[in-house]
């Protein structure tokens, strides 16, 4: 079994675009996003679920005008959700009449569509690729919880999918400050033996913490920082436990996207944010732009999902969590 | 990954921040007490021009009426969030059940959206309710015909 | 205007409440699930005789929460019964639930109709 996988060269991330909800926009990281909803969340249309397929579709719009590149420059797109049969991406990127694959990662989507878009790049299959990932928390909450109007409590371990998409355009070819992809690790399923939905963050932790106990075993440097997904407030800090037991101390580079969102308390979000858009989101706006402004130089980008259905739970089986990590370098 | 499933589970609740239970005790206790002394104020005001049943029924209704505009109107989540059990437990829960689930699934049609959804927690209520009542029903028939009651 | 009936339909009413949130916070009960206890507890508690001394003692304290559907249930069956005899076993619970449920279903279609779902705050 490989861990680190280093890429044959870098693969540079040309352009970010971000797009996010009200609740993101009044968050403490609301100023980087590159568009945010000023009509309750809807983006103009009339079902969640065609509001969420518009979110992929302006974010990826903007992620080329960024990059100077017209539609026709990308060889492939990689994208995913949380919806069913990944139907956000499937119609909200129809538009660009463009090669495509829909991939599912659950929350670690982000991460997974910028590790296969780099390896792409690098290998030279395609001179540039796509990574698009969406969730809406109005989406999810009518997938995976209760209707909206539904007045149910949620308990203190809850997190709070995030409203919002990220769109990433990498390249092989090198361009002026932009950062780069040199190793990937692909992660591995694990089964930490919880069941309880309303914890989710409990579920992905081991998985992150199997992710980089392989990174570093297999010689990986230790970086400026280390950011997870969304493991959100009980599963940041089981990670950082996992990990101190483990012999690598990680408590002091570590970031969690789920806990940089949202003001937790302030905008009573309980364990944080979640959802294939919150580290999309944070990635593609604040993470960037420091590493293009060179404030962080060496960032190992850990995306967790937890890889359940309604379904699964509903037949009480566990929630397996997944982490899979992308190493994000200033300079190359 | 070499995991004990059973012990990481009690370590991952020990870690689990705890719902406030008192404070959401006495926040259900205030907004369901308060619920239950507006449907008496309701009844005995029917029960002016209503028989005793009738006044009864009506305030059941009116409730739920309310409950159905504040649901629609997108109101009744945001009291549920603090009232929890306080507003789950009259029949504004069951009407909020009912409300929520037609109101969210528009977008699927009439039929099998709104049709269909409308029972996801109601249907469980109804079916459950009346089946009790059923298995009651025949126990008491039987208790009858014994001579036992 | 009866003061101490309005109080004691406050205490009631909220100690049912109090009850259902102990369960919601202490184990992993869904909403759902506590709706469907209620009733059925509210069909059992009407069955053995329980549950009319309390309406009679606390009025909607006792009426309003989803146990008092489920008295309305257990009281009309036995209605009907003595009415009809067995028939009145599948009668009479709808019957007398009926002006609920049917309120709870239209007043619903009528939400559908004229609102929709807002993202949640």
């Amino acid at each position: 079994m490989k861990n680190i996988i280093t890429l044959p060269r870098p693969a540079y991330i040309i352009s970010s675009a971000t797009v996010a909800g009200e609740e993101e926009f009044s968050g403490p990281l609301g100023e980087s996003f590159d568009f945010h909803s000023v009509d309750e969340d809807t983006f103009g249309c009339d079902t969640w679920e065609k509001s969420e397929s518009e979110m992929q579709r302006r974010a990826l719009t903007m992620a080329l005008s960024k990059a100077g590149l017209g539609n026709d420059r990308i060889d492939c797109i990689f994208a995913g959700d949380l919806i069913n049969q990944c139907s956000a991406s499937n119609y909200g990127l129809l538009s660009f009449d463009l090669p495509f694959l829909g991939i599912y990662g659950a929350c670690s989507t982000a991460a997974e569509g910028l590790l296969l878009a780099s390896s792409v790049c690098s290998s030279g299959l395609c001179g540039y690729a796509a990574a698009v990932t969406s969730s809406h928390n109005a989406s999810a909450e009518r997938q995976f919880r209760f209707p909206l109007e539904y007045g149910a409590q949620r308990c203190p371990t809850c997190q709070w999918t995030v409203t919002g998409s990220g769109a990433f355009i990498v390249s092989a070819e090198k361009a002026d400050s932009c950062p780069a992809v040199t190793d990937i690790l692909i992660g591995r399923a694990v089964d930490a033996g919880i069941s309880d939905a309303n914890n989710m963050g409990a579920a992905m932790a081991p998985a992150a913490a199997d992710t980089l106990i392989r990174y570093f075993e297999d010689g990986g440097e230790k970086p400026d920082m280390v950011l997870t997904g969304d493991l959100g407030y009980e599963g940041s800090s089981i990670l950082c436990d996992i990990m101190r037991e483990k012999g690598h101390d990680i408590s002091g580079i570590h970031a969690d996207c789920g806990l940089m969102i949202f003001d937790r308390e302030g905008q009573d979000k309980h364990a944080g944010g979640s959802g294939c858009g919150c580290s999309a989101v944070v990635l593609g706006s604040v993470i960037q732009s420091n590493l293009r402004a060179k404030a962080l130089k060496d960032v190992v980008f850990v995306g967790t999902g937890a890889l359940m259905s309604p379904m699964s739970i509903q037949q009480g089986q566990n929630i397996p969590g997944i982490g899979h990590l992308v190493r994000i370098k200033a300079e190359v | 990954m070499d995991i004990n499933k059973k012990a990481y589970a009690k370590y991952a609740d020990s870690r689990a921040k705890k719902s406030p239970i008192v404070k959401d005790c006495v926040k259900a206790f205030l907004f369901g007490g308060a619920i239950c002394t507006i449907a008496q104020v309701l009844k005995d005001w029917y029960g002016t021009f209503l028989s005793d049943k009738d006044s009864g029924t009506l305030v059941g209704v009116t409730l739920i009426f309310i409950t159905a505009l504040l649901t629609g109107i997108g109101v009744f989540d945001r009291i549920a969030k603090h009232a929890g059990a306080g507003t789950l437990v009259p029949i504004t829960g069951f009407a909020n059940a009912v409300s929520s689930c037609a109101v969210d699934t528009k977008g699927e049609g009439f039929i099998l959206g709104v049709g269909a959804k409308i029972f996801t927690i109601a249907g469980p209520v109804i079916l459950y309710g009346i089946s009790a009542g059923v298995v009651y029903g025949v126990i008491y028939y039987i208790l009858k015909a014994l001579g036992v009651l | 205007m009866d003061f101490m009936m309005y109080l004691k339909a406050f205490l009631v009413g909220g100690a049912f409440c109090v009850i259902a949130q102990i369960l919601i916070d202490k184990t992993k009960l869904t909403p759902a699930r506590i709706l469907v206890a209620y009733v059925v507890c509210g069909v059992i508690l009407g069955g053995i005789g329980v549950y009319k001394p309390l309406i009679d003692f606390a009025g909607c304290g006792a009426a309003t929460p989803l146990t008092g559907f489920g008295y309305l249930i257990a009281d009309g069956v036995k209605s009907a019964v003595d009415e009809k005899g067995l028939l009145g076993v599948l009668t009479g619970g709808l019957s007398a639930s009926a002006a609920g449920i049917c309120a709870a279903l239209f007043f619903g279609l009528l939400a559908a109709v004229f609102f929709r779902g807002k993202r949640k705050k």
